[in-house]
């Protein structure tokens, strides 16, 4: 295959290299008003989301690069959810009058990451794909350098970032040293023609590496520190589509290059998704902050979806896609709520700010509320449908206890979500919100109506689309 | 007619969307003009999803055993949307439509707070509440089922009490915690049968260990629900901090749905595991008529009482229900008609004296005959149909169970029978405490009798409880059919 025809494969992401670079050169070089290097920004990503939804499919760079609908699929669910993610992060930065250049186009090569994640075809760019991606998070998750409590949540990031990373490429060493290959195919025939404990061995140091990146327990220590520290825009992202695309990778690196072993990496996917399931939600019960309790969720939300992941089977998997698409966008329009909301310039950030905010605030609330609802699983918002598939597809894998201990879970969790509509509903109010800005409110509302009613008639869509990427992953 | 039952389920969204334009347009200076607005949007659409049923019972064919007005459609991951109507669920439908407008009636001067958010929260509830009666897919059942949590959750909490805050979590976790394991044992069953379309699961036989599971998984939603004893205990705190029509739609509607699932599914779906779980349910029955009668006369809370008796009503049905013949069947749903309208109507006498008063302790009142001729004499009916008095509804309904459950097992029904005299021990007594004995209260000196509107709202209640005590065929032609197979089908599957 000649380079052009590989590029053509990879244009997506050669756009977005290329366009991150040309706006650095333009940013640095012209000075031009930041909002330009913005808006070209967020016109990048929705450019690179066109083309991987209308691009030829493949496999290029000798394997090491998969264009498939899995892909396809996961990449414009990125894309597009960085743009959301940029605009933002402009509105939030404009009012701190700091709105830097370089944020878009750490934006943009953080999303460059994860394409290249979800797309990886060796465990060369599976690598690549993740540090791209987390290097240029740790900045984000630090842009407010002069904030004190930003600086510490970047570099907490940071550090236990590459510990996971060490592992990862720890996992790869040896799965390479056991199989004589990085690709994921010669992987897979390696593991079916008996080199399989090494191999094992590796995968499990490997699994630990990504269970790192989407905060799956008990590899989540990080994550409450980083989403209490790092400002509320930048969580809205981080939260979102890396988390999507890690767990694409899983699916990819498990699916692609363990299928026949799926009996073993199932066991430690269960584990480590029943363990994230149960500490979200007892670990929730005791936040105010309300980053760290969706941190917590989000743990409990990353057990959901590898529940999916585990059942091993292409239902599995279009499970946890479908199940990531709803929570993305839900976690999202969560925190684009918290970006809104402040008191006297201060963002709102505990139970007690919330107070009484459906008096004051009642759009806010009302949108706060879906999202918290959703998250209990209660019908027929977003987050049940999800549950559903999650769920149906590890009880038709015949694991119906994992899903008896999801539900029972949840109905935990279901207290912390109460609460928060209770101190939004039931009390007193606080004092005074103010006003909320445009950006914010509009992702709010608009995640919020996706949470229903829009997800009634999206999951039409979403449901074929997801079961055709699903099949492209090795699993049967 | 197709449609039909979608449009009746839906139609409160008219409203709701009403309200909704009304809340973002009308100016926050005249509150009290868009507080009656909503007022008025609420009680017509209410009054026309009621026409709506009615046109749905009145085209009802009763002959047919199977399901009527059948609508299906595609939806999401291979569930279907599927609604549907036959002899079990239709009277269910025009109960609800029949007490909603009257709660909506019944909060118009009571509720002065937010009065646009709570009329939305009827209306939604309405939505879901009918919609589970005519869901005819699982998926669709749990989603309507499920969905009344949040409505009720916020009418508990914003609109109640003093302790409402604790009732209001306590009601949404005992019936989460119920309802995701039914959810489980649903996808189960879709992985089993490869359908969740309840016509199509009626005729699917499951493994006997596995409906052992799934009966127990629906039990668990279901008991809660109803609610029986020893998980009952949420729905006394739930009514007494309710506001007046919480505590009627909880009692009237909410309650009847852990009854109508063990009629859809437990007895139908599991008849084997049915059988074998007979002599719980009966147990359990018992004691909760035995036990939560004994506990109704201790209180000293007028809705707390009514409460207690609630579940000690409720126990009839269920024992009924299991009972697995036709009498049982038919019994069970009357009864549970029955109780909605007199329970219902108990706690809107409750409310009467309590938007006066604003106190709910029995010991406060004492001799309103003298001063409240009406209103006692209201109270009295529905005390005395709450007893089962012959005339009122409520004497078809337990005499029906009692002889159904007296085919199955004769201890059951002698003991079941001494909570008719139990309930005619507490019923009385307080009837007596509040309206006989001598008016010795000063702050009671002034209390007014019924109002208009207060009378409207009771008139059709007082009618559809002497209509259903006098003419109790109308319910039973109309659930013959359905209630016959239910039990002819049961007792060839489950061996008897």
């Amino acid at each position: 295959m000649d380079l052009i025809a590989a590029l053509h494969l990879a244009a997506p992401e050669a756009f977005l290299a290329v366009s991150a670079l040309a706006l650095l050169l333009v940013g640095a070089t012209l000075r031009p008003s930041a909002l330009v290097v913005w808006v070209l920004g967020g016109l990048a990503l929705i450019v690179a989301a066109a083309l991987a939804a209308t691009g030829p499919l493949g496999a290029a760079f000798s394997g090491g690069f998969v264009a498939d609908q899995a892909s396809a699929f996961a990449k414009v669910a990125i894309y597009l959810m960085s743009a959301v993610a940029l605009l933002l992060g402009a509105g939030w930065l404009g009012r701190l009058r700091a709105r830097q250049f370089e944020y878009p186009i750490l934006v943009l090569l953080a999303a460059l990451g994860m394409g290249v994640m979800v797309s990886s075809g060796d465990l060369i760019s599976l690598y690549v794909g993740v540090e791209l991606q987390s290097l240029a998070l740790y900045v984000l998750a630090a842009f407010r350098r002069d904030d004190a409590k930003a600086s510490e949540a970047g570099l907490k990031y940071f550090v236990l970032g590459a510990l996971s990373s060490g592992l990862l490429l720890y996992g790869a060493s040896l799965i390479y040293g056991f199989a004589g290959s990085v690709k994921f195919a010669d992987i897979a025939a390696a593991a079916h023609a008996g080199a399989a404990n090494g191999v094992l061995f590796g995968l499990v140091f490997l699994i630990c590496g990504l269970a790192f990146k989407v905060s799956a327990a008990p590899f989540h220590m990080w994550t409450p520190d980083v989403y209490e520290g790092a400002p509320t825009p930048v969580v809205a992202f981080f939260a979102a589509a890396p988390k999507f695309a890690a767990m694409v990778l899983f699916a990819r690196a498990l699916g692609d290059a363990f299928p026949g072993a799926a009996d073993q990496w199932r066991q430690v996917i269960i584990v480590i998704a029943v363990i994230s399931m149960l500490l979200g939600a007892f670990a929730g019960l005791v936040q105010r902050n309300l980053k760290r309790l969706w941190a917590y969720s989000s743990i409990a939300n990353v057990g959901y979806a590898l529940v999916g992941l585990s059942a091993g089977t292409k239902e599995g998997v279009q499970a946890m896609l479908v199940f990531m698409v709803l929570y993305m966008i839900d976690v999202t329009g969560f925190f684009a709520c918290l970006t809104a909301l402040s008191r006297d310039g201060k963002p709102m950030e505990t139970m007690d700010d919330m107070a009484g905010l459906m008096r004051e605030r009642p759009g806010m609330a009302l949108a706060m509320t879906a999202f918290c609802v959703s998250a209990i699983g209660i019908p027929p918002f977003s987050g049940f449908m999800a549950k559903i598939y999650v769920f149906k597809a590890i009880i038709d894998a015949g694991y119906g206890w994992v899903a008896v201990v999801g539900l029972v879970s949840s109905v935990i969790a279901a207290f912390y979500y109460l609460r928060l509509i209770k101190v939004m509903w039931f009390d007193p109010t606080a004092g005074k919100v103010d006003a909320a800005p445009l950006d914010a409110r509009g992702v709010a509302f608009a995640a919020a109506l996706f949470s229903f009613p829009v997800v009634v008639v999206a999951l039409k869509l979403l449901d074929p689309l997801a079961r055709t990427a699903a099949s492209a992953f090795g699993l049967s | 007619m197709s449609g039909i039952l979608s449009l009746t389920v839906f139609s409160p969204l008219i409203g709701v969307a009403a309200i909704l334009l009304l809340r973002l347009f009308a100016s926050p200076e005249r509150q009290e003009a868009s507080n009656r607005a909503a007022r008025w949007i609420a009680l017509v659409t209410t009054l026309a999803t009621f026409a709506l049923s009615v046109v749905v019972v009145a085209q009802f064919d009763r002959h047919l055993t199977g399901f009527q007005f059948v609508e299906d459609q595609a939806w999401f991951a291979g569930f279907r949307y599927r609604m549907g109507v036959d002899g079990l669920s239709v009277l269910f439908v025009l109960l609800t439509t029949f007490l909603t407008p009257l709660c909506v009636a019944a909060s118009w001067t009571s509720i002065k707070e937010r009065v646009l958010e709570y009329m939305i929260a009827f209306l939604v509830l309405e939505v879901l509440m009918v919609g589970v009666f005519c869901a005819l897919d699982l998926i669709v059942f749990y989603l309507f089922f499920e969905g009344q949590l949040v409505p009720m959750f916020l009418i508990i909490g914003v609109w109640g009490g003093q302790n409402r805050v604790y009732a209001a979590f306590k009601f949404f976790l005992y019936t989460l915690l119920g309802s995701v394991l039914m959810l489980a044992a649903i996808l189960a069953m879709a992985g089993t049968a490869h359908t969740t379309s309840i016509p199509a699961l009626l005729a699917y036989h499951f493994a006997p260990h596995m409906q052992i599971l799934f009966w127990l998984a629906f039990f668990a939603s279901f008991a809660v629900k109803m609610p029986m004893w020893p998980v009952h205990t949420w729905l006394p705190d739930a009514h007494v901090e309710a506001p007046t029509a919480g505590s009627v739609i909880l009692a009237g509607i909410l309650l009847k749905m852990g009854g109508y699932g063990f009629l859809r599914f437990s007895i139908p779906m599991f008849p084997y595991a049915s059988h074998v779980f007979t002599p719980l349910i009966f147990t359990l029955s018992v004691i909760a008529i035995i036990y939560t009668s004994l506990v109704a006369f201790r209180q000293t809370d007028v809705k707390k009482l009514i409460a207690y008796s609630s579940v000690a009503h409720m126990g009839f049905v269920t024992m009924a229900i299991f009972s697995g013949n036709i009498y049982g069947e038919q019994a069970a749903i009357f009864q549970m008609l029955s109780h909605g309208v007199i329970s219902g109507a108990l706690f809107l006498c409750v409310g009467v004296v309590y938007d006066r008063m604003h106190t709910r302790e029995i010991a406060f009142y004492g001799g309103l005959t003298a001063r409240m001729p009406w209103y006692a004499a209201v109270f009295m009916l529905f005390t005395l149909g709450n007893v089962g008095l012959p005339g009122t509804s409520g004497f078809v309904g337990e005499v029906l169970s009692l002889v159904g459950v007296y085919h199955v097992s004769t201890w059951t029904a002698v003991l079941a029978a001494t909570g008719v005299i139990l309930s005619a021990a507490y019923a009385l007594t307080l009837y007596r405490r509040m309206m006989f004995d001598p008016l010795t209260n000063p702050k009671l000196a002034d209390i007014l009798d019924l109002n208009w509107r207060e009378t409207a709202i009771f008139v059709p209640l007082i009618v559809g409880t002497l209509a259903l005590g006098l003419h109790p065929t109308f319910v039973f032609d109309l659930t013959a059919a359905s209630a016959g197979k239910l039990a002819a089908g049961y007792q060839m599957l489950a061996g008897r």
